[in-house]
């Protein structure tokens, strides 16, 4: 025992030195110069993320004028000033709102009737350990399907109309919704659980009064997806399958330009889906965002 | 078997909630685990009932059991008399975690949304009955604040002001300061013996901190772990008092009981 400590003791043990004590006052907040001081004007501008996008977009827009100005073949890529003229004309002639009515409406319809689903199923899965099965056998046999390959299914099934359009819209948006607020719901605390039974809550009212909000940023995900996913799949549709019905929606429209040769017609028409695009997800999205899980603090 | 307690004015005498011969198993992936073995107390009205025990002694599986969470194997639960089914509004939780308030409602609503989903209170009623109470636990002033803006003390005090706000017939507290830093759970134990000394609420209370269940409660039941079973039950006053007969205070008298079979490992460990 002692060979092994002698070499221990060799080593330097320091103290700390003693110090006096001492006790202070501490000045009083409004005493110290600086406590809180508004940004400069520039800071505050840089802090806006419209701003910020804004001048992105901006600058994506004179990149593409100053290629498509030294390219200078319209019939390949038209400039952003002639792209923007067709949208203009478009919009006076009454025919880009038109088409664009068309498409939206048949889109919220599909978006709406996959919604619907995605909740019900959802709720059977977290109601009984079968609806559980059949939900994740379901999604991860169809999710992967991409929408447009049913389409030939659909046209047979339900011939040549907004019903089949519906149809592959409805595939889209379910699968990718029903599994982002299925791993919503999942991931709610063991604790919220618990204190919504406290409360006595079962069944459907503990699904809408505890499960959906505390699984919320989930569903707000699967949301978005499901969107962008039925946007792309409308237009996929109709650019493959023309006229639904008689009247042709936005993707019909990008068609029959590009068979004209209509060029910057094609891109107003392609313009026009990423507007609508930017405004659902910067207004609509954002907004219920602001309202919902920043507002409860669960997502920054 | 007792006989059910009717309302009488003998009410305060019979237990509020009989806890009898209580074993509790719950599986997990490769074991059946016995939390509880036979495990029996009486709770009576205006108790503050604190169940003390290192950790795996089962002492949070017995609140939830008694919560209706899980039922025991073998014995019973009885609450008034009736047997305990299932998890309900007549015995209010709360827990040790921050995020047991629903962060989608401000603190009033969160406290209004119990009322009302019990189905207790409606309208003014259960307004009127939540302020009450968050003036109780000195939140007036943040009634209207959502709660990922309050500190960890503030969510307690909330999620107790929800319990109380109910009027139940026992609150069951799962460890809910052990997650505090010792100046606010310090600050709130006070807090919580102000409001009993106001309202006279029976509380069971779960802990694994000596000094906590002397001074929180009036009635301690020690438990030894794996399985969880009574090693028995001892009365405080709150100030920790010299026992006359053995010279030692009472909280290491409770040290003494539950670390013994500790003690005697370790001299066993010395001269073997």
């Amino acid at each position: 025992m002692a060979e092994l400590r002698a070499p221990v003791a060799r080593i330097p043990r320091p103290s700390p030195p003693t110090r006096p004590e001492y006790l202070r006052d501490v000045i009083a907040g409004d005493d110290i110069g600086v406590v809180e001081k508004p940004l400069t004007l520039l800071q505050r501008l840089a802090n806006q993320g419209w701003l910020r996008k804004s001048l992105i977009l901006i600058l994506i827009a004179i990149a593409w004028e100053t290629y498509a100005r030294r390219l200078n073949n319209p019939l390949l890529v038209p400039t952003f000033s002639a792209t923007l003229e067709a949208f203009w004309n478009g919009i006076a002639s009454g025919d880009i709102p038109q088409k664009m009515m068309n498409s939206v409406q048949l889109l919220i319809k599909g978006y709406a009737l996959g919604l619907g689903l995605a909740l019900l199923f959802t709720a059977l899965a977290m109601m009984f350990r079968l609806g559980n099965d059949l939900l994740e056998t379901l999604t991860s046999a169809f999710n992967p399907l991409p929408a447009i390959a049913l389409l030939p299914l659909a046209l047979i099934w339900f011939g040549l109309g907004d019903l089949s359009i519906i149809f592959v819209l409805v595939h889209s948006v379910l699968w990718a919704v029903a599994l982002n607020t299925h791993s919503g719901f999942r991931s709610v605390s063991t604790t919220l659980r618990m204190v919504g039974r406290n409360y006595g809550l079962r069944g459907i009212s503990f699904v809408t009064k505890i499960l959906i909000p505390a699984a919320f940023p989930s569903i707000l995900t699967g949301l978005k997806i499901g969107w962008a996913f039925a946007w792309r799949t409308l237009i996929a549709a109709e650019l493959v399958f023309g006229v639904s019905s008689g009247k042709g929606g936005l993707g019909w429209y990008i068609y029959e330009n590009k068979n004209m040769l209509e060029i910057p017609a094609v891109f107003a028409g392609l313009f026009t889906v990423i507007l609508i695009g930017l405004f659902v997800e910067n207004l609509v999205f954002r907004n219920v965002e602001k309202a919902t899980v920043r507002r409860w603090g669960m997502q920054n | 078997m007792r006989p059910p307690s009717t309302p009488t004015a003998d009410e305060g005498r019979a237990p509020l909630l009989q806890v009898s011969g209580v074993t509790l198993q719950y599986k997990t992936e490769q074991h059946l685990v016995t939390a509880t073995y036979r495990v029996s107390f009486d709770v009576f009205r205006a108790d503050r009932f604190v169940v003390l025990g290192p950790s795996g002694c089962g002492k949070s599986t017995l609140l939830k059991a008694v919560g209706g969470y899980m039922a025991p194997t073998e014995g019973n639960m009885r609450l008034k008399g009736v047997p305990v089914r299932g998890p309900g509004p007549d015995r209010m939780f709360v827990f040790q975690e921050f995020d047991q308030l629903l962060p989608w409602k401000t603190v009033k609503q969160n406290v209004m949304f119990a009322l009302q989903s019990s189905g207790k209170m409606r309208g003014r009623g259960a307004e009127a009955q939540a302020m009450r109470y968050i003036e109780k636990v000195n939140l007036v002033k943040f009634a209207h604040s959502y709660p990922h803006t309050l500190s960890g003390g503030m969510k307690q005090r909330v999620a107790i002001a929800r319990a109380m706000a109910m009027e139940p017939d026992v609150l069951l507290m799962d460890e809910p300061f052990a997650a505090l830093d010792a100046l606010t759970r310090r600050k709130m134990q006070e807090e919580l013996l102000q409001l009993w000394e106001e309202t006279r609420f029976t509380v069971l209370f779960v802990t694994h901190s000596i000094p906590e269940a002397v001074l929180i409660g009036n009635r301690i039941l020690l438990m030894s772990p794996h399985p969880g079973q009574v090693k028995g039950e001892l009365n405080s006053d709150g100030s920790d008092p010299v026992d006359p007969t053995t010279g030692r205070k009472l909280s290491d008298r409770i040290h003494d009981v539950l670390f013994a079979d500790r003690i005697e490992e370790q001299e066993a460990l010395h001269h073997g």
